[in-house]
């Protein structure tokens, strides 16, 4: 019983990115799909993060910087001039290392971009574009009492799991996310990466990571990256059993780093 | 740019290997040793080597238990990751190769002083052979050879090829003289013991590989 192969979601084709100077990523290409969740391993300063950034054009306002390549979704190249950013990352959400909830109450915060988007039509609509999205994230059942309460007294776990369902309240394709659990404990962690597992059931998750144990246990594909390249891509299965390249089983087994 | 990030999980593995070894060489005595006590028809270096077994399955669960602390505290992975796993398949083959050895010594005892039915000829060659395969693959294990592990798994052939010479003869010698078939029988569970471990060899021969490439293969179909 083979499942009909999943769309590809995101192509990246020989891309190159230069701060000021300084190559940052050299000729990357890989390809998404989507309903995966796809993670990125690399020492610090590797372009792991630098590449998550150029999927939503968030490199765009960091001056004097310079991409050269082609990133694709759904098969549109998303650097060309029309492309309205404020969608374009709407549909690529981005999920940070420490959470960064706003200083307001619960409901604000995740209502917060459908609200700036204008994509509720009512009160009543934008309830249940709340409570939705609290849901997805395994957020709503901890907090739907006390929507109106300050989201900065949630625990850490929570705050990840609220900046997730504000991602998620303005309808995504992809979700990256940058070192989402860093910040959290274990059990946080955990949470966080079921969380993982169920939203990609309708999304596309691509997850930069540090913790090379997260991205076996999540992950369906893993690339490697060093020195801004892309080392090697594949079933996140077989990379962390049988890599193809030395520098990928020297860097899993920790005598590269 | 190799820096020596893994020293602790360096060291516990190179004891587990060290560990295995030692496993390895128990089991390569017991083999020696059954063959000897059946050579010399001696009862009771035979009941030692049943009596010793006990240290052989002591230390696998020992390795068993260090290879799981292992997993479970250092997370290995890749290559790492598969020769832990390999030595934990391969303690079970060379436990069970010291049970072969104690089948021979048990059959020794069941012997007592009753004379045996023909020269050993082909049994020391079997013997020879399974030991000479028994220390190399391990020696393979530890150098990730599996070039050698597959030359190794090649040797086989022989110890199936002694003991279908053997079990031929020992069947010729039965139609002949059925009174002799207990005599018989003895020769034939000891020659049964050796193919067993060469077989065992095999499946060691398979996780050097393995170790070594990732790949899984049943060598000697």
């Amino acid at each position: 019983m083979s499942e009909a192969p999943n769309h590809t979601k995101i192509v990246v084709h020989s891309l190159d990115f230069y701060y000021g100077p300084v190559r940052a990523l050299s000729q990357v290409s890989i390809q998404v799909l989507e309903r995966e969740i796809t993670a990125l391993i690399g020492p610090s300063g590797c372009g792991k993060s630098t590449f998550l950034r150029c999927l939503n054009r968030m490199n765009d306002s960091i001056p004097n910087t310079r991409i050269e390549g082609t990133v694709l979704i759904d098969g549109l190249d998303i650097y060309r001039p029309e492309i309205d950013l404020p969608d374009l990352r709407r549909r690529v959400g981005l999920v940070f290392q420490k959470p960064n909830p706003f200083p307001k109450s619960i409901f604000a915060n995740v209502a917060f971009g459908v609200n700036a988007l204008g994509m509720a039509s009512s009160r009543l609509d934008l309830d249940e574009v709340v409570e939705t999205s609290l849901r997805r994230a395994a957020l709503w059942e901890e907090v739907k009492d006390k929507l109106d309460e300050d989201a900065r007294g949630l625990s850490l776990g929570q705050q990840q799991r609220l900046c997730i369902a504000r991602v998620l309240a303005v309808e995504p394709e992809i979700i990256l996310m940058d070192e989402p659990c860093s910040a959290l404990d274990p059990i946080a962690t955990l949470r966080i990466e079921e969380l993982m597992r169920e939203l990609k059931e309708r999304y596309t998750i691509v997850i930069v990571t540090h913790n090379m144990q997260q991205a076996a246990r999540v992950s369906d594909k893993t690339g490697l990256f060093w020195l801004g390249e892309l080392v090697e891509f594949g079933l996140t299965s077989k990379v962390f059993t049988r890599p193809d390249q030395q520098r990928t089983e020297d860097y899993i087994t920790g005598r590269l780093g | 740019m190799t820096q020596p990030l893994r020293t602790a999980y360096d060291r516990e593995f190179a004891g587990i290997r060290e560990r295995v070894l030692r496993l390895g060489e128990l089991v390569d005595q017991a083999i020696s040793r059954s063959l000897d006590s059946l050579q010399r028809r001696d009862t009771v270096q035979a009941a030692q080597i049943v009596e010793d077994d006990a240290e052989i399955n002591e230390l696998r669960f020992e390795i068993e238990e260090a290879c799981l602390a292992l997993i479970a505290t250092q997370q290995p992975a890749a290559s790492d990751l598969r020769s832990v796993i390999a030595a934990m398949n391969i303690v079970v083959d060379i436990e069970r190769m010291g049970d072969h050895a104690t089948g021979i010594a048990k059959t020794v005892i069941r012997m007592g002083d009753e004379p045996l039915l023909k020269p050993l000829i082909d049994i020391p060659r079997m013997v020879e052979i399974a030991r000479g395969m028994l220390r190399e693959s391990l020696q393979a294990y530890l150098d990730r050879d599996a070039a050698k592990a597959r030359e190794i798994a090649t040797r086989d052939d022989e110890i199936d090829h002694l003991y279908k010479a053997i079990f031929d003869e020992l069947l010729e010698i039965m139609a002949k003289d059925p009174s002799s078939a207990t005599r018989a029988t003895y020769l034939l569970w000891t020659a049964h013991n050796l193919e067993r471990i060469g077989d065992r060899v095999t499946n060691i021969a398979e996780r050097v590989i393995f170790a070594s490439t990732g790949d899984m293969q049943e060598l000697n179909l």
